[in-house]
Parts: C-alpha cells; structure tokens; sequence
C-alpha cells in the first residue's frame, strides 16, 4: 500500500505543480486543488498506513496500536476545509480579474 | 468635541503628574520603584517598570509641561484644525514618551524610543496638507528611527556583555561593560541612536525642519521630551558607558561642536520658530557637551540644565507661537514694536529669554556657571579639554547675542508696518502656560535650593549610581572664573548686537557653515538608497506570478532536498500494509486523472474539472481504505460542493480557441519554458513520493495521539477521536479555523457585490440561445419552454431530497462525538441540500420560496462557538474546557451530553453559512439583468 501511496501523491504533486505553473486562472486553480490533494494525504501518511482501524474507540481501555493515528486525521480534516475555503476564494478574485482585465491570464495581461 | 479631547488628553497629563507627586516620597527616600508585567519570563523579556529618581524627574518634565502645552494648544490650535486627531496623537506621543524614562528593561527602551519616533512623526506631520510639514515629518521620522534601530543594536550589545537586558543588572556591571572588547561596538551603536534624537551633530539638521509642526508640539517635543530622549539614553547608561576616552571624546566633541553650530546658526535665523530651533540645537550641545566630560559634578550639572532648558524653551516656543497667532508673521525683519501691543506676553518673553542667554536671578544663569566651571575644570591636558573654556565662552557670546536679537527685534523698535493683521494680547488662558513656566524660571534662579534642590539630588544620585559630589546652588559664588566669563558673554553679546544688528536682518544664511547643508546630504543619500532598491527591485522583482511561483517551488524543492543531500537516502525497517491490488487499480485511474486533468485544463476546462474530481474522488477512497472514514466522508463533500462551484465559476470564464500557434510555429521560447515546468513538477513529485514512501516505511513514534486516544472517552465523552480532537482537545484551533472560514465567505460576498462580469460573458450562454431560438422557431412553443423541461425529473427528485439530506445532515452532525460526522461534515451537507435546491429550481424561484440568510448562520454559528468557550470561563475553568454526562433518557436510551457538541453546533451554523454564502453569492451573477452588467460596463468605460 504504501508505495502505490507515495507514487500517488508525487503524481498528484507532479500534476499540481505543473498547473499551477500555467498561465491561465482556471489551471491555477486546479492546479492548486490537485496540490491539496497531495498535501493532504501525505499529512495523513505522516500517521502511517492502517487498514480496518478506524480511531473510533470503545468504552474500555484503549490500546493505542489498534487504531489509526486520529491526530493527522484532524489536521486534515480542517485542510480539506480551508482548502475549499481557499479555491472558492481564488475563483472569485480570478472571477473578478477577469472582468476588470478582460483576460483570464495570471497576470492580467496577456501580452507575451 | 474639541473641548472633551481637551478635557480628556490635559486630565490624563495632570492625573499623571499627580499620581508622580504622590510617589515622590519614596523616590526621595532613595528606593527604586519596580513594576512587572510577566510577558516572555523565560528570554528575560518583561515589561518593567521602573521609577527612580532621574526617570522621576523626566516623567515630571513630561507629564507637567505636557499639561501645560495641552492647555496652551486648546487655545492655539484653529477651529478648522481636527483637534481630537492632534490630541490623541499628542497622547500616545506622551505615553510613548513615558514608557521610555519608565523603562527597566534596555530592549523596552528601544521599543518605546521608536514609539516616540512613530507619534512624533504623527503630530510633526500633523498639518498633512502641507509639503512641509510631511517631508520634515518623513526627514524627522527616518533620522531618529534609523537611529533608533543604531540603538536597538546598541543596547542589545549591552545585553549580551552585562549577561541580562535588566536595567538593575546592567547598571551595576559597568565595569565589566567598558572591559569588555565590544564596548566600543555598543558605545557608537548607542550614541549615534542619542545624537540623531537628541539633534547632535552631525544629525542635527532634522530639527529647524521639524518647525513645521504646529507650535505646541514644537514646544514640547524640543523642550521636554523628544530631543531630550536621547540625553536620558545618555544619563541612564552613564555610569555604565561613561568615563572611557571614547566617549569623553566623542560625547564631548561632538557636544562642543553642536554647542558652537547650533548657537551660531541661531544668530542668523529670520524665523523666530527657527532661532528658537537652532538655540535647541546648542543647548542639547551643552547637556551632552558636560556628560561627556564624565564628572559626576558635570553630570548634575547636565540634569539641571535639562530641567532648566526644559522650563524656558517651552515658555520661549509658546510666546513664539503667540507672536505667530496675534501678528500672523514669524519673521523677525517684519516683526517690532510688539510690546506696546501684547505687553504681558513681552515680559514674560523677555524673562524666558533672560533665562536663556544666562541672565542672573533666573535658572538658565545657575546651570551655566556651572557648565563654565566645569569646562575650566582640568581633566586631561588634551587639546580638546583646553579648548573647552574658550568655545565654551564663544558660544555663550553667541547665545546672549541671538537672545537679545529675539526681544529686541520682536518687542522693541517703532510700531509695526503692513502685519497681516493688528496683534493684541492673547486670552489669559492661552498665556497662563507660560506664566507658570517662567515662575518657575525665576523661582529656581533666585531660591535653588529651596526649590529644584532636593528633586535634583536625588536625579543625580541615581543617575550616578552614588553619592554625588558636593555641589552648591547659589547665586552667589563670590566672584570667581565662570562669573568672569559670564560677565563677559553678556557685555560681548550685548554689544555685538549692537553693532551689528541691522546687518544680521540682512542675512539669509549662516556664513561659515551655511554651505553645510545636513538636508542635502540626507535627501541624496536618500535619493540613492531608492534608486539603489528600484534597481534591486528591477533585477530581482517580478509582478509576475508565473516566476515567482517558480521560484518558490524550486525553493521548496531545494529544501526539501538539502537533508537528504547531508543524510542520505534510506528506506525505515517497516514492512508496510499488504498491497491489495484493488487499491493499486484505483491509484492507476487516480493517477490517470490527474495527469489527464493537467493536460486538458486548458482546452477542456469541464472534462477537466471531472478529471480533478475523479483524483478526488481516489483520494476519498483511499482515506476510507485506511482508517480514516471521517475525512473520506468529509472529502467527498467537499469534493461535491467544490465541483458545483468550479462549474458555477466556468460560465464566467473567456472562451478558449485552439492553440495561439499552428502546430509547427511555436517559438522556441514556449518549448523551453514548459520543458523547464515540466521538469520542475516532476521534481516536486518525486521529491514528494519517495519523501512520503521514506516517512512511511518507518516505525511510528510515540506521540501525543496516544494521549488523545486513551483520554477521548474517559475525559471527553466522545467515541470518535478523530471529532473529539476537533470540539474539544483542540476546539481552540478549530474556532480559529472557523472564523476564518466566517472571513473567507464574507470576503467573497463582498467581492461579488462588486463583480463587473467582461461584455462577452454577460449575453446569454450560446447553449441557452440555441434553446430559445428553437423555442422562437417551432409553433406553440414559447421561448424559454425548453429550458423550464429540462431535466425535469432529477428536479423534481431533487427538490424532494432536501428533507432526506436535511435529516441526514442533522443525523451526521449528532452522532459526530461517537461515529464519524461532526459539525464540519454536517456543515457541508446540509450546504448541498441548500445547493441543490438552486440548481433544481433556478435562484428567483428558490428565493421566492426560501429566505436563506447566510451572514446570519455565520454570525450565530460564531457567536454560539466562543459562547461555549467564553461559558467555561465564567464556570472558573480554562477558555472551552467541555463538560459531559451521559442522559438515560425514557425510550431512546443512553444519550451523550456534551458542551462539545454544543460547541459542534457552532460550527455547524458556520459551515452551512458560509458554504451557502459562498455558492449563492456565485450563483447569484447569473441572475443579474443584462441591462444591469450593460450599464455598468458602460460606466467603466
């Protein structure tokens, strides 16, 4: 698991990176949202991998090695958050350049 | 208004100077008062306060003198002047002003140094409208600020020699202090941060230009507090710094030739404000001139001189400024004769500037026969020790001689000709400031020791850091050396005057040293550093975004790199989970859809949102794979709500034609560009995989989860760690994270209140024209039929969804303490039912039927959230300590009770608001009329 893993996010990174390199406003902004796919699952594997041991605990005693690592889930969780939080507002300031500039380029300008 | 911002700024100034007499007994007892404020215990950094009885005295000048100047300035300042604005600036100067003589810690004094320097830029540059006032503002503020940085290092040096920013601590290591090899470092540092704020040369030319200031700030800035910061600077770390031929010789040349400048440049002034700027000037030269001799005696006579200057500068200042407002002119040449106009205001003029030029009977005599006694005092036989008496009496010549000027020229002769307007005597209250000040004049030149004496020996006691010397304060000596010399500035000065008065109204420059122009130098050497960093800028600056991305990420890449380029690379001893081919097979189309998503992003904008959302879509799947169903959970969501908006924002977006280049024509540029892209973003991603596959393949530390996962049920009550971390381990995160969504969703609503869309996306889509022209087209059909049918039957589905997703966000948002969900989860769900309902009905209708008020579920979800923080600490505990119990409640059973959901309810409200507020606010731009985005584009253009 953990190498098709860490093959999965250096191409989710590898295609991110590469969008967010293009000129135009939209590849910028999937470029970006490929990035936070990638960054949160590498936070996540900074947990390790575990199949079938979710962090949700039982009444009892609580042996810490059955369960997944809880504390990169919660930091995810909030990224997965902000992260939509981010690509809305990046929609609209693009939104917004686009019609003030009257071009979807990055930098407003599309002279080469 | 104007009356209350009096009230206010003159009730603070006196509460303080009561408060500061009330403390006087103790501080004559000789104790030192100490106050502090725990803020960095452990890097030494506290806010101390500190009140012997040098910063006693210096807290006196400005809080008293502060209340006299405020009194003054209610009068002066002109019904047009915003005068709040002025005394609120005054107050943070004056507050700014105290912190500095309060300071306990050397890092503290530096802070509130720039402090002084920020306000006084402030209230210099208070008259904006004038280019004047701003670039003497600017010269003053750049000059004692980078000064102030001079200083900074300075004391930091100082710091690091005496082992603690303490003032205590270094105070008594002087001796270590001038031992030690970075004395002389931390000396300069030191006095180039006093020289540039107390106007020494060669920093002293920002002064006269600071005259741009209304008067009353110049009153108090060069009479009690500014100017003289960089003389406490000096008197408090005297005996520290003091006694070493480095500074006798720096502190005193440079004070001796500032002494010499200043009251020779004076002479030659035609504005009165400008005479009265440069006589600052020379007697901050004598302050610093007797400190740098470095005898305790000189040292008390410094602080008198302080105290005395003080008093009649500010008196001279505000007749000045009373002179301006009844005559409306400063210039000496057109100034005469005021005397039989505003006669009280003359003799008190004319008593400050006796004081001045060194009159007997009045205090500014006393402190200079002391400053004569101590320059004919031998010290060491150099040059400059010898030269002392001589300059010393020149420049005193010279004072005598540009005081006489001020009250002659001013006060005297015929009656003067063609004034803006006749003068008469100002209010009484606008002249009281300076009645008192020149009562205190008199009172301290004729009874010194009953009045100033006691105050002045304890200053000296703890500027010294010992019993100062025998000293006596009397006007009579008997006839001794200084009184000789004074006698002789006197009858000198008076007679230059005589004989040269009418050349002196002819001048325009000092001669001598008018060529040296401090400005010219400054505004040069400015004028290079700008153009220095333009060039910079130009080299190394970009606006565009292109660049600068690529740069950071190669950036981030080297950084990446350099730990295993020193380690190495090598693989941990963790077998790893068994590979299941399934999840192999779903990483294929991941990576499929990723790598498609990037190559089609730019033609095939939809097909590549559905691409980016299928690599979402593995990714989801990945997290349910391996333990982590929560955020599975909440990634599809989002997955969901990020999708509609991408496709929301598409119809906004220009059409894209095929490639700019026929195939075959591309420049080689574009090649070599994208080549370098491509080859930097398959080295972020390899730098990521194999960093990822590293970090894997290690054995798992221990770390703080294992505290989270034993203490989630037994301390907070809730099953899921994952959300137990998030409302109750770390709620305090979480609340900063849901404000910043609440910004983030406020901040794009009132981006698109503003959303101009460009001219051709305004016209209807090309697909709904096609629609309405076959609509137009075919019989019994009207326009817009086709659009109303559309997909009729998942509209209708969808409106009929949202109960269900109602109930299921609400099932989510309660079982979130114990199964996955949780507010976010939630949030985000019951967003989608609210979207849902828009894109299944169109925007008009919706609204028609469902009030949805975004901004209203983010404030209550916010408001709900620091209320359950806020409850805790009413109830004595900690800000979002959570409280739990278990309800056994008739048929349902067993039920958690939690403030933590509580407070998962707030953010709940918050993520269904601002989600909604974000994708309505978007949605909404389609329904804005044509004639609308029309007009406004004809506005634009």
């Amino acid at each position: 698991m953990e190498i098709v893993l860490a093959i999965g996010i250096g191409v989710l990174t590898s295609s991110g990176v590469w969008l967010i390199l293009r000129p135009r406003t939209f590849q910028v902004i999937l470029g970006l949202s490929l990035l936070s796919y990638a960054v949160n699952l590498f936070i996540y594997a900074m947990g390790r991998l575990k199949v079938d041991a979710p962090p949700i605990v039982g009444t009892g005693g609580v042996d810490p090695a059955l369960y997944d690592d809880p504390l990169p889930q919660a930091l995810v969780l909030t990224a997965i958050v902000i992260s939509f939080a981010m690509t809305a507002l990046l929609l609209v300031v693009l939104l917004a350049s686009r019609g003030i500039t009257g071009t979807d380029h990055v930098d407003g300008d599309d002279g080469e | 208004m104007r009356r209350a911002a009096g009230l206010v700024a003159g009730g603070i100034a006196l509460a303080g100077a009561a408060l500061l007499v009330a403390l006087y007994p103790m501080i004559g007892d000789g104790l030192v008062l100490r106050s502090e404020l725990q803020w960095l215990p452990a890097q030494g950094l506290n806010l101390v306060l500190r009140l012997d009885g040098l910063s006693w005295l210096f807290a006196f000048l400005v809080l008293a003198i502060g209340f006299l100047v405020v009194v003054y300035a209610h009068y002066y300042m002109s019904p047009e002047d915003p005068v709040p604005r002025f005394f609120s600036f005054f107050l943070a100067f004056m507050g700014a002003m105290l912190g500095l003589v309060l300071s306990g810690n050397l890092i503290q004094i530096a802070f509130f140094w720039e402090l002084t320097s920020l306000s006084s830029f402030l209230l210099i540059g208070y008259w904006h409208q004038n280019e004047a006032a701003r670039s003497a503002a600017r010269m003053a503020l750049i000059v004692t600020a980078a000064g102030g940085l001079c200083l900074l290092l300075g004391v930091l040096l100082l710091g690091k020699i005496a082992g603690s920013y303490d003032l205590d601590v270094v105070l008594a290591a002087g001796d270590a202090i001038r031992a030690h090899e970075l004395y002389l470092p931390a000396l300069l540092l030191i006095l180039v941060g006093a020289f540039t704020k107390s106007a020494q040369f060669p920093f002293h030319f920002w002064l006269p230009h600071a005259m741009a200031a209304p008067t009353p700030v110049s009153a108090y800035l060069h009479s009690a507090t500014m100017v003289k910061a960089g003389i406490f600077v000096l008197m408090r770390l005297w005996p520290v710094l003091a006694g070493t031929d480095a500074w006798y010789f720096i502190v005193t040349g440079a004070g001796l030739t500032t002494l010499l400048i200043g009251a020779w440049s004076a002479i030659f002034q035609q504005d009165l404000k400008g005479l009265l700027a440069y006589s600052t000037i020379s007697h901050l030269g004598i302050i610093t001139l007797l400190l740098g001799i470095g005898s305790p005696l000189a040292a008390v006579a410094a602080i008198f001189h302080t105290a005395n200057h003080a008093t009649f500068k500010a008196s001279l200042f505000m007749a000045a400024g009373i002179i301006d407002h009844e005559a409306g002119t400063r210039d000496l040449r057109r100034l005469s004769g005021l005397r039989r106009f505003m006669p009280i205001t003359a003799t008190l003029a004319m008593v400050a500037a006796a004081a001045m030029a060194g009159v007997p009977l009045l205090n500014g005599f006393l402190s200079k026969e002391m400053l004569l006694a101590e320059a004919l005092e031998d010290y060491n036989d150099t040059l400059l020790d010898l030269l002392l008496p001589y300059v010393a009496t020149l420049a005193l010549i010279f004072s005598v001689l540009y005081s006489v000027r001020f009250i002659h020229q001013s006060f005297f002769g015929p009656a003067p000709q063609g004034l803006p307007r006749v003068p008469e005597e100002a209010p009484h209250w606008m002249r009281l400031p300076i009645e008192v000040l020149v009562m205190a004049c008199l009172a301290v030149g004729i009874f010194p020791a009953a009045t100033i004496g006691p105050y002045l020996a304890v200053a000296a006691r703890s500027t010294i850091g010992a019993e100062p010397p025998a000293y006596s304060l009397a006007i009579w000596h008997g006839v001794n050396q200084p009184l000789v010399l004074s006698v002789i500035a006197l009858v000198i000065g008076t007679l230059a005057y005589v004989v040269f008065a009418r050349r002196l109204n002819a001048i325009t420059a000092a001669p001598l040293i008018g060529v040296l122009k401090g400005r010219r130098v400054f505004e040069t050497a400015l004028s290079a550093i700008v153009t220095a960093a333009r060039r910079l800028e130009r080299i190394f600056g970009t606006q565009r975004l292109q660049p600068q991305l690529r740069i950071l990420v190669v950036l981030a890449c080297i950084a990446g790199l350099l730990p295993f380029v020193r380690h190495g690379y090598d693989l941990g001893a963790n077998d790893g989970t068994m590979l299941d081919p399934g999840f192999a097979i779903i990483w294929l189309i991941g990576a499929g859809c990723a790598i498609g998503a990037a190559w089609q992003a730019k033609y095939h904008r939809l097909a590549a949102v559905v691409l980016v959302s299928g690599a979402g879509l593995v990714s989801c799947i990945s997290f349910v794979w391996l333990s982590a169903p929560d955020l599975a959970l909440t990634q599809l969501l989002v997955e969901t709500v990020t999708t509609v908006l991408l496709l929301l924002g598409l119809r906004w977006l220009p059409k894209r034609l095929p490639d700019i280049w026929p195939e075959g024509d591309k420049p080689a540029s574009v090649n070599q560009r994208r080549g370098t892209d491509l080859f930097i973003a398959v080295a972020a991603g390899l730098g990521m995989a194999l960093f990822a596959y590293a970090v894997m393949t290690r054995p798992m530390p221990d770390t703080i989860s294992r505290f989270f996962l034993e203490q989630s049920y037994s301390a907070a009550g809730g099953r899921n760690v994952v959300n137990v971390i998030l409302v109750d381990f770390r709620a305090f995160d979480t609340l900063g994270e849901i404000t910043v969504l609440g910004i983030v969703a406020l901040a794009i609503f009132s981006l698109l209140r503003r959303f101009r869309p460009a001219r051709e996306s305004v016209a209807d889509p090309v697909q709904q024209r096609q629609q309405d022209a076959s609509d137009h087209a075919r019989e019994g059909r009207d326009v817009g039929d086709t659009l109303a049918e559309s997909l009729l039957v998942p509209r209708v589905v969808m409106e009929w969804m949202f109960p269900v997703i109602t109930v299921f966000a609400l099932y989510l948002l309660i079982r979130g303490h114990d199964l996955p969900g949780g507010g976010f989860a939630a949030g985000v769900t019951m967003s989608i039912a609210l979207i849902l309902q828009y894109m299944a009905a169109g925007t008009r209708s919706v609204e028609t039927r469902l009030r949805v008020r975004p901004i209203k579920w983010i404030a209550s979800g916010l408001l709900i959230a620091a209320f359950v923080g806020t409850a805790a600490i009413a109830l004595r505990h900690p800000f979002l300590t959570s409280w739990f119990r278990y309800l056994d409640l008739p048929v349902i059973g067993k039920v958690p009770l939690a403030t933590a959901m509580l407070f998962d309810i707030g953010v709940f409200l918050l993520v269904v608001g601002a989600t909604a507020l974000i994708l309505i606010a978007i949605a909404h731009q389609s329904v804005r009329t044509p004639v609308d985005a029309d007009a406004a584009g004809r506005r634009r253009a």
